[in-house]
Formats: C-alpha cells, sequence, structure tokens
C-alpha cells in the first residue's frame, strides 16, 4: 500500500469515525442538527419520488379505480335493491303477525288473508280489490278487517280477486253502536273518504273519545269490530238526531293486507222489512 | 293487426290506473289515465280505430270498476266523440284540440257520474264534488295531456304508417 492510499484510507475512517459519532448524538446540539437535517432532506426526497412513482403509474391504476369503483357500484346496487325488499319483507311481516294476533284473539272467526291489489278508478267511489276470490271460498257480503278494526265488505267476486266496498264509501253505512254511550247509530262514509255517525238520539250523551263497534243489526256485519273514535259532537236542538264525525281506526290510505271473515253469512233483512199498504 | 295493441296497451293502462294513478291523489280526485289516453288517441289524424278502442276501454274499466256500466261507456264514447268532432275542426292546433278534450271531457265524466250515481242514491253534495274531486282530477288530466298526446302520436305512426314507410 502505497503512502497515498494510506492516507486515504486513514481519512475515511477519520471521517467515518466523526460521522458515527455524530449520529450517536456524541457531539450534542451539533449532531441533532446534522441528524435532522439529513431527515428533512431524505423526506423531501422521499416525497418527491413517491410522487413521480404515483405520476409515472398513475394511468394503469385510474383505470383499475375505474374498475373497481364500477364494481363496488354495482354491489351497492344490488345490495340497495336487496335491502329495499327485504324492508318490504320485513313490513309484511310485522303486518302479517299484527292480523295473526288479531285473529288469534278473536278465535270465533275463521279469517283468510289477502292483500290490497287495486282502488276502483273512479274518485267517486272507495272500493278496494283484494286478490282472493271464489276459489279461496271469498263470497259477496263477507266483512273485511284488519287488526286494527272494520274495513268494508265483499262487494263482488270472481275467481281470483274481490272487490270490497269500504266502509268510507259515500253509498256504504253500517249500524254501529256506542260503547260508552250505550246506544246504537248509523255510520255513513262520504265522498271525501270520512266517515261520521248519524240517527244518535237527542237524549244520549255522547262525547270525544266513545269507541265505536258495529252492532250486528241487520245482519250485514258481526258484531263488535272495532270501527273508530268520535272526534267531535255536533247536537243541535231543532234536530232530531245528533251527529259526530269519526276517527276511524283502521288507515284506509295504507292498506295492504286485510283479513276476509270467511264464517260470516250476511243476512238479507229486506223481506223482513215492512211495506207500506198502498192507500185504495 | 297493429291495432291489436290496443288491448294489451289498454290493460296495462287500468291496471296502471287502478294500481298507481288512483294512489296519486291531489284532494280527492286523481287522473283519469283511460280518458286522457282514449283522448290522445282519437285525436291523431290518422287513427280510424278510436272507436274500437273505446269498447276495448269501456269493457276493461267496467270490470274493475263498480261504477255503473252505462255511466262508462256514455262517459268514454262522449269523450271519443268530442275528440272526433274537434279534430276534424281544429286539426291544426292539436294540443289546443287535446286539452279541450280533456277538459270538457272530464267535466262531462264527473257530471254523468254524480248525476247517476245520486240517482242511484248515493249521498253527494254538487259543491263537495266539483271542489274535491272534479277540479284536482281535472288538473292531473292536464298535466297528463302532453307527455301521453306526444306517446299516442308516436304510437299512431307505429299502428298507421305512411305508405312510404311501410
Amino acid at each position: 500500500m502505497n503512502s497515498r492510499s494510506l492516507q486515504t484510507t486513514i481519512t475515511f475512517l477519520v471521517i467515518g469515525g466523526i460521522l458515527v459519532l455524530a449520529f450517536g448524538g456524541a457531539f450534542g446540539s451539533a449532531s441533532r442538527s446534522l441528524t435532522a437535517a439529513l431527515i428533512d432532506i431524505q423526506s423531501w426526497i422521499t416525497s418527491r419520488f413517491v410522487g413521480f412513482q404515483d405520476f409515472a403509474t398513475a394511468p394503469r391504476d385510474i383505470v383499475t379505480l375505474r374498475q373497481r369503483n364500477a364494481e363496488l357500484e354495482a354491489q351497492v346496487s344490488q345490495l340497495q335493491a336487496q335491502l329495499i325488499e327485504l324492508q318490504q319483507r320485513v313490513n309484511e311481516t310485522e303486518i302479517l303477525a299484527a292480523l295473526v294476533d288479531f285473529s288469534r284473539s278473536n278465535p270465533e272467526s275463521t279469517y283468510k288473508a289477502a292483500s290490497v291489489i287495486g282502488r276502483d278508478p273512479s274518485p267517486f267511489l272507495h272500493y278496494i280489490i283484494i286478490n282472493r276470490g271464489s276459489n279461496d271460498d271469498i263470497r259477496r257480503g263477507m266483512p273485511v278487517v284488519t287488526n286494527q278494526g272494520l274495513v268494508g265488505r265483499v262487494d263482488a267476486v270472481i275467481a281470483d280477486a274481490a272487490r270490497v266496498q269500504l266502509v268510507t264509501d259515500p253509498a256504504s253505512s253500517v249500524n254501529v253502536y256506542l260503547q260508552n254511550a250505550d246506544t246504537t247509530a248509523v255510520l255513513y262514509g262520504s265522498v271525501t273518504g270520512d266517515i261520521s255517525l248519524d240517527l244518535i238520539s237527542q237524549n244520549v250523551t255522547v262525547e270525544a273519545g266513545d269507541l265505536i263497534l258495529t252492532s250486528g243489526l241487520g245482519g250485514g256485519y258481526p258484531a263488535d269490530l272495532i270501527i273508530g273514535q268520535v272526534v267531535t259532537v255536533r247536537a243541535l236542538e231543532f234536530e232530531l238526531f245528533q251527529q259526530t264525525t269519526v276517527q276511524p281506526a283502521v288507515d284506509f290510505s295504507r292498506l295492504e293486507i286485510v283479513l276476509v271473515i270467511t264464517n260470516f253469512r250476511p243476512v238479507d233483512i229486506a223481506p223482513l222489512e215492512p211495506v207500506t199498504p198502498l192507500n185504495p | 293487426m297493429r291495432n291489436l295493441v290496443a288491448f294489451p296497451l289498454l290493460a296495462l293502462a287500468v291496471i296502471l290506473q287502478s294500481s298507481v294513478v288512483s294512489q296519486v291523489r291531489l284532494l280527492s280526485g286523481y287522473a283519469d289515465l283511460l280518458l286522457v289516453l282514449l283522448a290522445a288517441w282519437s285525436l291523431q289524424e290518422r287513427v280510424d280505430s278510436a272507436w274500437h278502442w273505446g269498447a276495448a276501454a269501456c269493457l276493461m274499466i267496467g270490470f274493475v270498476s263498480n261504477l255503473p256500466l252505462g255511466v262508462i261507456i256514455i262517459g268514454y264514447f262522449g269523450v271519443l266523440l268530442l275528440a272526433r268532432v274537434l279534430q276534424q275542426r281544429v286539426w291544426q292546433a292539436p294540443l289546443l284540440a287535446m286539452f279541450s278534450v280533456v277538459f270538457f271531457g272530464t267535466l262531462f265524466f264527473h257530471i254523468l257520474s254524480f248525476v247517476v250515481l245520486s240517482f242511484l242514491g248515493t249521498p253527494f253534495a254538487f259543491g263537495e264534488v266539483m271542489g274535491l274531486i272534479t277540479l284536482p282530477s281535472l288538473l292531473l288530466n292536464m298535466l297528463l295531456s302532453i307527455p301521453i298526446y306526444s306517446s299516442m302520436r308516436e304510437l299512431s305512426h307505429w299502428v298507421y304508417p305512411l305508405e312510404g314507410q311501410v
């Protein structure tokens, strides 16, 4: 080894030793400054390199990301559809559970569940169409209920569907019983879908909140089906009867599943009604 | 033969009317898809089968609705008659004719329904019917007029192609 190379080796060893001591913190603040400066430089270079690397590989990644994004979006759409379907099933299950509870608590009647599939096309009439008909032993005149109360009665039947007249129909009238007032009255529908009571004697005290049930009179409906509650009472002295407005127990705008009472046969009392003889 | 498209189209319209349109209420009224559709079809210049469409519509709607069949037949055929008369006279302004037919047709149909149902014993108050059913239904029918007229126009071009287009 010549003197030149020996000199170089010693110089490197000395500088290397100083650097090792500096990185080891042997020179105090001078050592920390050096380390910090080096770290800063390294950070700067690294960040620039990563930026350059991203830039250089970006086109390929965007394509991959777009594909992945499309896949995920399709998956989200599919899951959302599933969620809606499951939500509908949960709603149906809740309704059916309530209807089963109702049928268990009223074991004297037999029921057939039906889905509401349509409404009368005319705004003058309040009818619904259900997906059960004569093939399911549905007959004209059978009462239709939900777990909340009376809906109406079957008006027309074909093989696999039936039309139900709601109690809100303007042509509907139901004989009812006011539980608290212990009196009978007649419930009428209207073109707006509101229902009201009429033919209540002036001698009876009717109050808001009184429960209204079917009376069973006339043979059109079984007794004791809930219809609603009295909201307001109109009793004018110069009128023969009191009238009340009624809050129905059933939400007629959201009917989805109903129960048809299949063991009830309506009685036609028309032949028993007195006929006024013609004057000679 | 292309006229046979009336049956699936009208059946679809009756289903939509019963299941969807009748749920979209304004006060107590809702649109009459069949009425607007028949009016739009019979106002098309090339159409010569409006009466057949009317008969099919009456048959289908009579099957679903509790409205007396006579009201449906007189109501829809009255609308068709009005449309055919106007189509021959104001053919240069088809949209004006469409609005007129829908306006007067809806009024005619509702007044007819009101009179017949009242005669059959259903208690109605005229003011209530006009304010809560007829006027909202009129508005909804008018809103439906433009898209349905355009669709029927395209359909009439398909059902009745010009000789050069065959």
